[in-house]
């Protein structure tokens, strides 16, 4: 393994083969073929993730920057890696700007804490949007609570896209400090504009920060040419491992921003009188890091930019395309939110049959999806909704999964009907 | 297709989730409590009216999946003329049920259409949320979650 590798060759998109990288798609349940649309929660994960991570196990591994054996020095290097993969993964200007944490939810709790306490003021604001993750709207409300700061809400449209006279109303006063906002909605499959919100944002003096973990699944995402400020993304819908998530933040604002947490790799000296800081990722970065999962991560970005944004992105909207045609179809269902800008997520009811019961039954057939709130019930509130069923797609979902599912799901509409 | 499904959706459960016969609120009520399953957006109401030391009659106002909305159905039904706490007893009863699909007692004969849930284990939830409501609502809490 050559853990300084700049670059990865690239595939075509060979739907086949890709399914034949993820051995998980081959199980059967309950004596039928695994139908995993479930993607949008956590992702299966190709071979090329676990090999590195085992390969790790078996002949490299230590614990990292503390390099005083060979262990260790290789370790830290594949470690490392890691962080020069997402920052190339996302265009990011300096590896520096990459945190690396053990998920986006730390990933807000972080910015909400650090950006948060020590350079939001009392009297600020902080905008979120109607259709976040709980992880994109408990840590600004702790934040509000524990530091005087204002949380407003940005409307959505019915349609279930995000009204920007209702997100520009908001930031006229020019209280906002910082924008968080979903980069794509994991329940209704919106992309927002994400261009346009920064510049609004910045117009108006206040940050931006994008919860990612959606979005760059499917496609490319530039920090730069975004001038995004922060972008935070979990691994695990990235076909990678659990417990590890990104964080980008802009090298000019990690000056100002105090650690998160405190403890081993994030100090340059202790003493019990006082402690300074490493600097920035490390400062933000205390304890033991995800070491394997890092390893792991590194591989999962190279297997997605192996086979190319471009091609992701194609296969994404012919899935969605399909089955938003296939799914319209059936009577009583109703697909929840019709975005112009979209993709593979895509959340749905029907009529006369909860969306439990309809997850139970597609799961005798072997289909996975997720239903409930999705971790987002005021978006589910706001739709007037109590829960909903949703199918999410991967790079390995097939349009012929999609037609299971929508041949099944006339059936279930029988059932209950 | 769905055949094999049939030993959950018994076609008890499927008419009381369609149309539960319990399902109002009760204009009169002594003791009430709210259940909630947030991770899935089940959501149950319970009032209870009492006579003589014993639940006369118990509505509901229920947001949910068939096998939540059947259990507080039935359960309306198989508390009715119960003390408080022969009806807790019947719900510690009714939760074994759910576990091991299991259940003989006379007192069960209402609930038994609920066995086949033990062969679900993530709908075990479902079918208790009433009952921890109930359970709330007799000792004066006013919220409650099987989750």
């Amino acid at each position: 393994m050559n853990a300084m590798s700049k670059s990865v060759a690239s595939r075509t998109f060979d739907i086949e083969a890709i399914r034949a990288d993820f051995p998980i798609l081959a199980e059967k349940i309950r004596g039928k073929d695994l139908v995993f649309l479930d993607s949008g929660a956590s992702a299966q994960k190709p071979v090329v993730v676990m090999e590195a991570m085992l390969h790790a196990m078996q002949h490299q591994y230590a614990n990292v920057h503390r390099g005083l054996h060979w262990m260790s020095e290789r370790t830290t290097e594949a470690y490392e890696a890691a962080r020069d993969a997402a920052a190339r993964l996302m265009n990011a200007s300096d590896r520096r700007e990459i945190v690396i944490t053990h998920s986006s939810t730390e990933a807000f709790n972080l910015v909400a804490h650090s950006f948060g306490r020590g350079v939001l003021k009392p009297g600020q604001a902080v905008v979120v949007s109607q259709m976040e993750h709980h992880a994109n709207i408990v840590p600004w409300q702790m934040l509000r609570d524990a530091h005087g700061i204002e949380l407003r809400v940005a409307p959505i449209t019915d349609a279930g896209e995000l009204d920007m006279d209702g997100l520009e109303t908001l930031l006229a006063d020019g209280k906002v400090g910082l924008v968080s906002i979903t980069h794509m909605s994991n329940v209704l499959g919106t992309y927002t504009p994400v261009e346009r919100i920064v510049k609004l944002a910045h117009a108006y003096g206040a940050k931006v920060m994008l919860d990612g973990s959606q979005a760059i699944v499917h496609r490319r995402v530039d920090v730069q040419a975004l001038d995004v400020d922060f972008y935070a993304w979990t691994g695990h819908k990235l076909y990678g491992p659990t417990g590890i998530g990104i964080l980008y933040t802009k090298r000019e604002l990690q000056e100002a921003m105090p650690p998160f947490m405190g403890g081993g790799d994030m100090i340059s000296s202790v003493s019990f009188e006082h402690s300074s800081w490493a600097e920035a990722p490390h400062k933000f970065e205390a304890g033991t890091p995800p070491i394997l999962e890092g390893i792991g991560l590194r591989a999962a970005i190279e297997y997605v930019e192996a086979i190319g944004y471009d091609a992701i992105a194609a296969h994404e909207s012919q899935l969605t395309e399909h089955a938003l045609a296939r799914l319209s179809d059936i009577e009583g269902l109703t697909i929840v939110g019709r975005a112009q800008d979209r993709g593979g997520v895509i959340s749905f009811t029907m009529d006369g049959a909860h969306a439990h019961d309809v997850a139970t039954l597609l799961d005798r057939q072997g289909i996975a999806v997720r239903a409930g709130f999705h971790c987002a019930e005021p978006l589910i509130r706001r739709l007037g909704l109590d829960s909903t069923s949703r199918a999410s797609f991967g790079v390995y979902t097939t349009m012929g999964e999609i037609d299971v599912l929508a041949d099944t799901l006339e059936r279930v509409r029988g059932f209950f009907g | 297709m769905f055949d094999e499904l049939r030993d959950l959706y018994d076609s008890v459960i499927l008419e009381r989730g369609r149309k539960p016969r319990n399902g109002t609120k009760l204009a009169v009520f002594d003791a009430e409590a709210k259940g909630d399953n947030p991770m899935c957006g089940d959501r149950v109401h319970v009032f209870v009216r009492h006579e003589a030391g014993r639940i006369a009659e118990l509505g509901f106002a229920a947001r949910g999946c068939a096998v939540s909305v059947a259990a507080a159905d039935l359960m309306a039904e198989a508390v009715s003329g119960l003390s408080d706490s022969e009806a807790l007893a019947l719900g510690n009863s009714f939760e074994k049920m759910t576990k091991t699909g299991l259940g003989d007692e006379q007192s069960l004969a209402t609930l038994r259409p609920m066995a086949g849930v033990a062969a679900y284990p993530s709908r075990i939830k479902c079918a208790m949320l009433p009952w921890v409501a109930l359970a709330a609502a007799l000792a004066g809490e006013g919220t409650a979650s099987s989750e």
